[in-house]
């Protein structure tokens, strides 16, 4: 890399973004990916926080590490994105299929399970250290058909452990739909799981 | 039908409390319905049990999926010339 900072750059805000891309690009690619499970939208946003980030290079104290720095900003675009599809995606089809797929488990009148849709054992609920490669694969491939709105919920939660009140606020859903997507998250979740291991 | 028997049956409601007190607490009143549904219903148990597992292996998947993942050298060459040429404006 022949173009440096100037020296006077580097101790105003010991940032160094000549070496961004090779330090933190895959770091932050990864970051967006597993929250997005969009490639594309993964490295749009990669390249806005870059750029952003070189906007307001005089904001960046040092106080925390350059990573630290970038990262907390690809988070709030994320959760820009996030709050895109919210909106978008709360009356989007694939929720209103997912819905609709739902309304089968449980009988309508009692709240029972309907005879079809009893869980069943996978045969691997005692030996979770052993979980396979198979049982793996059928797991991202479930994960992989919730819907939009239902995953970002997921991932906040189990990924991120954001606290029920801040997912709410940022998705803008009631207490009372968020802890209906999360119900309806599992049980779809462990109803695809049975459909596709056993 | 008897309050009793009413929780006894509804699966759809004992299953929400399950995944309701894996992330937040529940009521008295809740636990203890659910405690009176679990005790009749092997379903709902096997249910929570799975539930449990599935939350165990959503980490393991999140940490895992994209663990080797990275961008193509174009997109980085590209990404570093804009962000050469942006350094050398100001």
């Amino acid at each position: 890399m022949t173009d440096k900072p100037s020296e006077t750059q580097i101790q105003k805000n010991t940032a160094d973004p000549v070496n961004w891309v090779s330090n933190y690009s895959d770091y932050l690619f990864r970051y967006a990916i597993t929250r997005l499970n969009d490639q594309e939208q993964a490295r749009d946003l990669v390249q806005e926080t870059f750029l952003a980030a070189l906007e307001k290079l005089e904001q960046f104290k040092g106080v925390s590490s350059e990573k630290t720095w970038l990262t907390a900003i690809i988070k709030n675009k994320i959760i820009d994105v996030y709050r895109k599809k919210s909106s978008g995606l709360a009356k989007n089809a694939e929720t209103e299929s997912a819905d609709y797929d739902q309304q089968d488990f449980f009988n309508p009148d009692d709240g029972h399970w309907n005879v079809q849709h009893h869980p069943k054992e996978f045969g691997i609920e005692h030996e979770d250290h052993l979980i396979s490669k198979e049982f793996q694969q059928v797991f991202q491939q479930c994960m992989q058909k919730l819907p939009a709105l239902w995953f970002t919920v997921f991932s906040m939660k189990h990924l991120d452990d954001e606290g029920t009140e801040f997912i709410c606020s940022e998705l803008k859903l009631t207490p009372a739909n968020f802890w209906v997507i999360i119900h309806r998250t599992k049980v779809s979740l462990r109803s695809c799981l049975q459909k596709n291991w056993l | 039908m008897d309050p009793i028997k009413k929780i006894a049956y509804n699966c759809r409601q004992a299953t929400y409390l399950i995944e309701k007190q894996q992330i937040s607490s529940i009521t008295l009143k809740e636990k203890i319905e659910l405690k009176i549904h679990l005790m009749g219903c092997s379903i709902c148990k096997l249910f929570q049990q799975q539930s449990m597992l599935i939350n165990k292996m959503a980490s393991k998947h999140f940490a895992d999926q994209h663990k080797h993942i990275s961008l193509d050298t174009q997109f980085k060459e590209d990404l570093q010339q804009k962000i050469n040429d942006r350094l050398h404006k100001n």
